[in-house]
Order: structure tokens, then C-alpha cells, then sequence
């Protein structure tokens, strides 16, 4: 194959980082997935190709579980932290005027700061001397301290949201920014109400920001296991958990990577499948 | 209530006001708790105190720690911002068969989730027998922070008149010339933006950290055995102060930085800049 002048300077430009990204998630993800097939015997891993590990993750209660409860959360998480999101972005690109900058640059502020210690944070405010209850009791609303709000899984998705607000907030901003707005003065002009103009014209528009802060959003947070670990207690526990007690503690590094490579081949087709609705029902205004 | 008075300008405003304080709540804990004189972190609180600053200085294992994962941000920062220039700039000055695809790869690890990554490279550095050290921290860590950096750093491009470096050209300059004396200084903003930020999420970053670091442990990582005894949380809490005004410090920092780019090169400064 002849490549032309420019894709060679592209593709010379452009091999380092590639290269990192072959070398350091490529090869490694495939490893995993050879390693999966694997089985450890003891401190010896046995290479002859099995589906041994694959059987005991799918057969095992313990996946099916924690597999189902991880992405009941994260469907949560998503639903909340989207929802709560579109307002704010709406917020940031409709009514704002110049301090646009100044209002993302506070709403990023608080996710720069230590990851751990803001979950650890939110244990203190849902914790049984917690701020939350320390509140509720100061305004006499309640005369005991609540102990059902730690250590469940409402706390893990109160958590979650949280961590992943700008996550959710940014791609739907820019999607806004991105509507030309003489379509709502067309709309406006033509006899849509606020209402039917925000549902016909703004909402189909804003689709493809709704589906990138979803997916966004919805990938990683299955696979926490922080949050779990802090404010989750024993109800809380999720899959990402899992897979690190085979890896450390049961030694059992094989079957960790069956039950990695199960919940990703789940999670990517979840995805898909969200992604697919999604260009469906924004599709048509593009 | 119907949709069209809740976007109203008033109700979205109150409701951004309240949506702040909620995302600013546990930041805002922080420092309260960490000058509490009491060794439980819990309310009412019970006076004011220096000392959990004084036990940080005091804490030796904490200084290695810091050193570590200072000597790993600087590194990785360094690292990711090299090969997301490189990046960034064939992505938006160049057209090559399997854009989509390279780019793609380079970008993906920005939503796998990080026990993906910390995983699969423990793996491969098990089986070709590498030890955990600092440098398969860094390793990892560039990983994920190279999109980050191709993200600023496009946008620092994109903003670039492809007519200078024509211009350069025309003039006599070599490639190497005209990379140094003219897209260089226009850039200039968005590397150390870049090189700021990179180095804030390698400083912070846990999960891929605990997966890969051997004896010398990274902050993050020394934070989370701390967290086990209650008695150490009150100094872990002045050490997470510490670390929010260096990091708000050298965020704000690489905002001004990042506008001066845009601004230099005419664009709107008010864009949503380099994350997206």
C-alpha cells in the first residue's frame, strides 16, 4: 500500500503514543484474557486452555450477584447523576451569559481533590454521629441519629453520584452549546410553547451530549470498588471486589481475570446496546 | 409544577446554588475536620488545634510516600504530555488510514474502568517476571493520562493558523525549526496546562496505584492503610487539606494557562477547553 506524504507524517506522528497504548493496554488486555483460560494450582498456574475458571464464575451464586448488583447501581447512578446534570448544563448554557469558564471551573474544583478522602468524606456525612444526622437532629426533626443511611446501597449510589457529577454535567453542556439557536426562535416563531419547543427541538438535540454523560458515567462505575469498600458495608459489596480478594487474598489471579473479562463482555454489550437506543431516538435530527 | 417554569431563569438558579453546596459539602468538611482537637471524626466539634499538621512532620513513612508519588507525577507528567503532543497534533493537523481506531485505543482508557487497567497490566508485568516498582506506577499512570493530555492539547492545535507554519516554511525554516520558533510558543500554554493536570491525576490517582506499587508506596496509597485506624484519620485529614490547596492551586494555575492559549491564538476562552 502507497500511502500519501500526509499520512505518513500523520502516522509517524502518531506511533509513539499508539505504540504505549498497544504496549500498555493491548497486549496486557489480551494477557488477560489468555490468563483467564488459565488455572492456578496452588503457587502454580497450570496453562492448559480450560473453561474451568469461566464455568465456576457463571455457575457460582457469588458472580451472579454481585455481577447483578453492580450494574443495578451503576443503572442508578447513571439515571441520578444524568438527570440531576441536564438542569445544570441547560443552567450553564442557556442562561449564563459570561462566566461561563468561572462556573465549569467550580464545578470541576471539587473532583480534583483526593478521590479517597472524598468518599471516606461522604462517610462521615451519612455516619451515625454523621453531618446529616447531626443536622437532622439539631432542626428536631428526628430525636435518634438514622443508622439505616451507611453502609448500604443507597450509600454506594449517593456516593457514586457524586464522584461522577462533571462527568455527567460536561457532555451534556457542550451538546447545548453546540444547538444553533436560531432553531428555538424558528420553533418560537412557528407556535411551540416553552414546553413543546424544549421537548421537540432543545431535548432531541441535546441527545448525543445525554448519551455520552450516560456511558461515560455507567462504564466505570461498575467497576468501582472504593466506594463499595468504605461506605457499602457487606450489602454494598460489588463485582470490582470481587475480582480484587481473588487477586490478593485468595491468590487465585486466573479465576480474578475470568470473572474481569465476564463483567467487561457485559458491560460492553450493555453499552452497546444503550448506545444503539440512544442514536435511535436522537438519530432522527441528525 | 410544569417543565417551562422549571427552566425558567430564577428555579435553575436556585436549583445550580443548591447543587453546588451538595457537590462542595464533603470538600468543605475537610478542613473542619482537620483542625478539630477532637481524635473523632464526627460532629459537634471540639475546638481548634495545629497539632494533626504537626504529626504529618513528624510521620516518616508519610514522607517517603509523598516523595514517591512526587517523583511519580512529575515523571508521568512529563511523559504523558510528550506522547499526547505528538498525539494530539497528528489527530488534528493530519489525515492517515485508521484514524478512528488509533485514536480510538489511545483514548479508551479514559472510561475503562481503572481495575481494568491496574489488572491487565499486573498481569502482564507477572508474567514477564518486571518487579512493582515506581515505574510500573508510572507506567500506568501515563496510560490513563495521556487522553487527558491529547484532549488539552487538541484543542491548543485547533486553534492554530495552519498559514504560520506555511509562512515559516516558505521563509527557509526547517521542520524542526518552525516546530520550535513557531508552534512551539503558541502551544506553550496548553503543554504546561496539560503537564499541570497530568500530574494532579497521577498525584491522586489510587486504583491502578495499589494494583502496581511494590514496597514504595504512593500517597494515595499510604492514605488508604491509614484509613484502617481511627486514630491516624484526624492527621489524614490535614493531609488531605494540604493536598486540596496544592491541588486547587495547581489547577487554577493551569486555567490560567490554558485561557492564555486560547486567548493567544484569538479563540473564545470560555469554551469548555481542554476536558472535552
Amino acid at each position: 500500500m502507497i500511502l500519501s506524504r500526509e499520512s505518513r507524517q500523520g502516522l509517524t506522528l502518531i506511533s509513539p503514543p499508539f505504540l504505549y497504548a498497544i504496549l500498555m493496554l493491548a497486549a496486557p488486555m489480551v494477557m488477560v484474557v489468555t490468563f483467564s483460560f488459565w488455572t492456578q494450582n496452588y503457587l502454580d498456574l497450570d496453562r492448559t486452555p480450560t473453561f474451568a475458571n469461566y464455568r465456576e464464575a457463571w455457575t457460582g451464586e457469588i458472580f451472579r450477584v454481585l455481577m447483578l448488583r453492580s450494574l443495578m447501581i451503576s443503572f442508578f447512578v447513571t439515571i441520578v447523576t444524568v438527570l440531576l446534570a441536564f438542569p445544570i448544563a441547560y443552567f450553564l448554557s442557556f442562561h449564563v451569559k459570561r462566566q461561563k469558564a468561572l462556573w465549569l471551573f467550580l464545578i470541576t474544583i471539587p473532583f480534583w481533590t483526593s478521590y479517597l478522602l472524598r468518599i471516606f468524606l461522604w462517610k462521615v456525612i451519612l455516619g451515625y454521629n454523621g453531618v446529616l444526622n447531626s443536622a437532622l437532629m439539631g432542626l428536631g426533626l428526628i430525636d435518634e441519629p438514622l443508622d439505616f443511611i451507611l453502609y448500604n446501597v443507597p450509600a454506594v449510589i449517593i456516593t457514586l453520584a457524586h464522584a461522577w457529577a462533571p462527568f455527567a454535567i460536561l457532555p451534556i453542556f457542550v451538546a447545548l452549546e453546540r444547538i444553533d439557536r436560531s432553531l428555538l426562535e424558528a420553533a418560537e416563531d412557528l407556535g411551540d410553547g416553552p414546553v413543546r419547543r424544549f421537548l421537540r427541538v432543545t431535548l432531541p438535540l441535546a441527545m448525543p451530549g445525554v448519551l455520552a454523560s450516560t456511558l461515560i458515567v455507567f462504564i466505570p462505575t461498575v467497576g468501582d470498588f472504593v466506594t463499595p469498600r468504605l461506605v457499602g458495608g457487606p450489602d454494598g459489596v460489588m463485582i470490582a471486589n470481587l475480582i480484587q480478594v481473588y487477586f490478593s487474598k485468595a491468590n487465585n489471579a486466573p479465576l480474578a481475570t475470568a470473572l474481569a473479562v465476564s463483567s467487561m463482555l457485559i458491560v460492553a454489550s450493555i453499552s452497546l446496546v444503550i448506545f444503539l437506543i440512544g442514536r435511535k431516538i436522537g438519530g432522527r435530527t441528525q | 409544577m410544569n417543565i417551562g417554569r422549571f427552566f425558567s431563569r430564577n428555579w435553575l438558579t436556585g436549583y445550580a446554588v443548591v447543587y453546588m453546596l451538595v457537590l462542595y459539602l464533603p470538600v468543605v468538611l475537610l478542613p473542619l475536620f482537620a483542625f478539630n482537637a477532637s481524635t473523632i471524626i464526627a460532629f459537634p466539634l471540639t475546638g481548634f488545634t495545629f497539632e494533626w499538621f504537626g504529626v504529618l512532620f513528624e510521620t516518616k513513612a508519610l514522607h517517603s510516600a509523598v516523595q514517591n508519588s512526587l517523583i511519580i507525577a512529575v515523571i508521568t507528567s512529563i511523559l504523558s504530555t510528550l506522547l499526547g503532543t505528538l498525539g494530539a497534533r497528528a489527530m488534528v493537523r493530519y489525515r492517515f488510514p485508521l484514524k478512528r481506531g488509533i485514536v480510538g485505543l489511545i483514548m479508551v482508557p479514559l472510561i475503562l474502568p481503572e481495575i481494568i487497567v491496574g489488572v491487565s497490566l499486573l498481569v502482564l508485568l507477572m508474567q514477564i517476571g518486571i518487579s512493582l516498582s515506581i515505574w510500573t506506577v508510572i507506567a500506568g499512570h501515563v496510560l490513563i493520562c495521556v487522553p487527558f493530555s491529547v484532549a488539552i492539547l487538541s484543542s491548543a492545535f485547533q486553534g492554530l493558523d495552519p498559514s504560520l507554519e506555511e509562512a515559516s516554511m516558505d521563509l527557509g525554516e526547517t521542520r524542526f525549526g518552525t516546530f520550535r520558533r513557531v508552534i512551539m510558543p503558541l502551544i506553550l500554554p496548553g503543554i504546561i496546562s496539560s503537564l499541570l493536570i497530568t500530574f494532579t491525576i497521577s498525584l491522586d490517582e489510587f486504583i491502578i496505584a495499589f494494583f502496581l506499587t511494590g514496597t514504595d508506596v504512593t500517597l494515595p496509597v499510604y492514605i488508604w492503610g491509614q484509613m484502617r485506624f481511627p486514630t491516624k484519620l484526624p492527621s489524614v485529614m490535614a493531609l488531605g487539606t494540604i493536598l486540596l490547596v496544592l491541588s486547587v492551586f495547581l489547577l487554577v494555575l493551569g486555567e490560567v494557562f490554558r485561557r492564555r492559549s486560547a486567548s493567544r491564538q484569538g479563540q473564545d476562552a470560555s469554551a469548555t477547553g481542554g476536558l472535552m
